[in-house]
């Protein structure tokens, strides 16, 4: 689904190198969890994924379903399949929920689905995920909670139904019960599209008790330095980052 | 202008009555340029009385006397050559454009916008009518039995002589400005609408469905008047590109909100990329009446447009909405002006611009504060919006407080879209122009908002079409 060799980039603004060579690897129907510390390049990982013009690659590639994505634009990115659940949703005023469903809905659903249609089931999704209807007249993120974010952040997997989701820190700005009920209804959405990829980036290990991923990584440095199972995220829960960070440098 | 009796003006107009349909009477084209005897001319083909034949006159002699704006953008207004002018044009003659002269990129957002085949054809000014009589015809008998009188100026000095001359130039008199002198010398067309004493006329009357062409024309004249405890919703204009084959036009409208009425006026303006729009609107309103200007200025080469309200009368109170698009080689000047004179006031002015390429919007507005408006208020806030890096965007706003106690703010925004924001927008699928269309919808919406569903609908697929490179 996609894969990654010894993938460069740096922050375009101020010339820093922040991935120093990642090489990464998710087959189709695949649960990976991504696990760091703030700024050990994980969130970064999946901006420049998902093309985000803050960053430049300089060396290596993305390859998606065989094709390289180095260059795509976002929106092709995301009408091929891959989707980025925002860590910090951007705000933009004016623009109702509703609004910005009638149109990102017409990039994924077939022109013969009335979009009255598509929007009772978004509603039914938002209510699934703690979100009320009124919702859908409010300004995209505008003074919505960090729940409400997350929320809604996560419940667009169910509208777009991407190949790859990738869930950047869907748990922070959660309470216990929400991020259950999160981690539930996509779950439930993966056990019926058994297909879809899925990439968790997390700071904790509390939200991989609620999954069963195939494999979790670490990073550190802009580098994937540990891959392994559900032991790894256990070992990183009893013992935080540094042992592995001194391992790293010796 | 000298005073006559009712009486006299009646026989007067009497005299003078001409069937005005009568199509011969518009064989007659006017060689370009203006001179006195054209103005009488007008008045005399018109059929008018002799105090309009005089009010012409006399604005025509401010007209002369008057220097060109030396504000605003001078480069343009220095090319409009007064003497390369069609000034009376009867209607057939300005549809003689065949379909084939009509710009493509014209026809192209006819196509898009799907406006039926009728009234593409009136709108590049092909036609003489837009088929909707039938539609007209029953709006106009509901409206009759009420006593509202929506007519075309002309007809209305007609047949409504005593209201128009008791009204006509009070609110923008001919030594206002240039422009105003202008169109008070040489009107044609235009609307005249009268609304009787607590008459709440239910359907917005629209410009767009009189079959008059007039009223398209260079030089229209509007005047309307909300007599006490009514209510009236006007539309004017439409969001296709209307194509005309004359470069200026200089309209003059006059509201009179009568004590406790309420006045709505909304234009949707559209004209071809070669026209010059140097528009004067203003209002009065008087104790506890209410009005709202709701403007957009999308099309034209250069608009200088600022809709007032005077606030005269105690606790009346206005509202100007407008949105600006500039997009390249275009300057839109367009802003507002609040005078406030009476006690228990109040205001709102929001200004939203868009700037595209080289597109230039500019602010221009005024809030004046006798010191007899104890207790009033002013809102003023101006945001624009930036697309591309020459894109260009200017203030002017002049504050000018007599009394103390008022309370004014202005607030005056600049902002560009964000990487971010179209990057966030983008990874849901949708392309860097769906995104900044949408972006625009949102900057928009408070003034969308305020539209009737058709029009509202109707904007908003018009931004997303000027967005589009294709068009234009």
């Amino acid at each position: 689904m996609l894969k990654i060799k010894d993938l460069k980039a740096k922050v375009k603004s101020v010339d820093k190198q922040i991935l120093n060579g990642v090489d990464f690897e998710i087959k189709k129907g695949e649960i990976h969890c991504i696990m760091g510390k703030n700024g050990s390049g994980k969130s970064t990982l999946g901006h420049i994924i998902m093309g985000n013009p803050d960053y430049e690659i300089t060396d290596g590639q993305i390859y998606f379903e065989n094709e390289i994505i180095n260059d795509l634009p976002t929106n092709e990115r995301a009408t091929k399949g891959i989707y980025l659940a925002f860590q910090n949703p951007i705000e933009i005023p004016g623009v109702t929920l509703a609004n910005f469903f009638r149109y990102t809905t017409k990039k994924f659903y077939s022109e013969d689905v009335p979009y009255p249609k598509i929007r009772k089931q978004i509603v039914e999704l938002l209510g699934k995920f703690g979100i009320p209807e009124d919702t859908m007249r409010r300004y995209l993120n505008e003074g919505f909670s960090g729940g409400e974010r997350k929320r809604i952040e996560a419940m667009q997997v169910l509208v777009y139904k991407p190949k790859l989701a990738i869930l950047d820190e869907i748990d922070s700005g959660l309470d216990i019960d929400g991020l259950k009920n999160v981690v539930k209804y996509i779950n439930e959405y993966v056990e019926h599209n058994p297909d879809t990829s899925i990439i968790f980036i997390t700071h904790y290990s509390r939200l991989l008790q609620y999954l069963s991923p195939n494999m979790v990584h670490v990073m550190i440095n802009g580098k994937i330095v540990l891959s392994g199972d559900m032991s790894l995220a256990k070992e990183i829960d009893e013992k935080g980052y540094s042992w592995l960070e001194n391992s790293v440098k010796t | 202008m000298e005073d006559r009796s009712v009486l006299e003006l009646r026989e007067m107009a009497e005299s003078y009555k001409y069937d005005f349909k009568d199509p011969y009477l518009y064989k007659e084209v006017f060689e370009k340029g203006l001179d006195e005897e054209k103005v009488i001319k007008i008045s005399k083909i018109k059929g008018e009385p002799q105090w309009m034949t005089e009010f012409r006159v006399n604005a025509y002699r401010v007209f002369i006397s008057k220097p060109m704006p030396t504000w605003g953008n001078t480069e343009l207004l220095n090319k409009i050559n007064f003497d390369d002018i069609h000034y009376y044009v009867r209607p057939e003659e300005d549809h003689k454009t065949s379909w084939d002269d009509v710009p493509e990129y014209i026809k192209k957002t006819f196509d898009r916008l799907g406006i039926p085949e009728a009234e593409r054809k009136f709108l590049a000014g092909v036609t003489a009518q837009y088929e909707s009589e039938v539609v007209y015809h029953s709006i106009r008998e509901d409206l009759a039995k009420q006593g509202v009188i929506f007519t075309d100026m002309d007809t209305g000095l007609r047949e409504y002589p005593e209201i128009v001359r008791k009204y006509f130039g009070t609110v923008v008199p001919p030594e206002d400005n240039k422009f105003a002198a202008l169109n008070s010398a040489v009107w044609s067309g235009g609307s005249f609408v009268y609304v009787p004493p607590n008459v709440k006329v239910s359907i917005p009357l629209q410009a767009y469905f009189r079959i008059n062409a007039k009223n398209m024309g260079q030089f229209e004249r509007t005047l309307i008047i909300a007599d006490e405890g009514s209510e009236v919703t006007y539309i004017e204009g439409c969001t296709a590109p209307v194509y005309s084959s004359q470069s200026l036009h200089s309209a003059v409208v006059e509201i009179i909100a009568l004590p406790n009425s309420k006045v709505q006026y909304i234009t949707i303006q559209n004209w071809s990329r070669d026209v010059y729009n140097l528009v004067t609107k203003r209002s009065v309103a008087y104790e506890n009446a209410k009005v709202g200007w709701i403007d957009a200025n999308i099309g034209s080469l250069l608009t200088m447009k600022y809709p007032s309200i005077y606030l005269l009368g105690e606790g009346a109170r206005g509202e100007i909405i407008s949105v600006a698009f500039a997009k390249t080689g275009q300057h839109q000047d367009a802003g507002s002006k609040i005078i406030l004179a009476a006690p228990n006031t109040s205001a709102t002015v929001t200004s939203k611009s868009i700037s595209v390429g080289s597109g230039r919007a500019s602010y221009r507005g005024l809030v004046k504060v006798y010191k007899e408006a104890k207790n009033s208020k002013v809102n003023v806030q101006c945001d624009a919006l930036l697309l591309d890096p020459e894109s260009r965007t200017d203030t002017y706003p002049v504050i000018e407080v007599h009394q103390p106690n008022a309370a004014i703010t202005h607030e005056a925004t600049v902002s560009k879209i964000s990487e971010q924001q179209l990057y966030y927008l983008m990874s849901r699928g949708l392309s860097p122009e769906e995104a900044k269309t949408l972006i625009i919808h949102g900057f928009i919406e408070n003034f969308v908002k305020e539209l009737p569903m058709e029009y509202a609908v109707e904007m908003n697929r018009l931004i997303a079409l000027e967005m589009e490179g294709s068009v234009g």
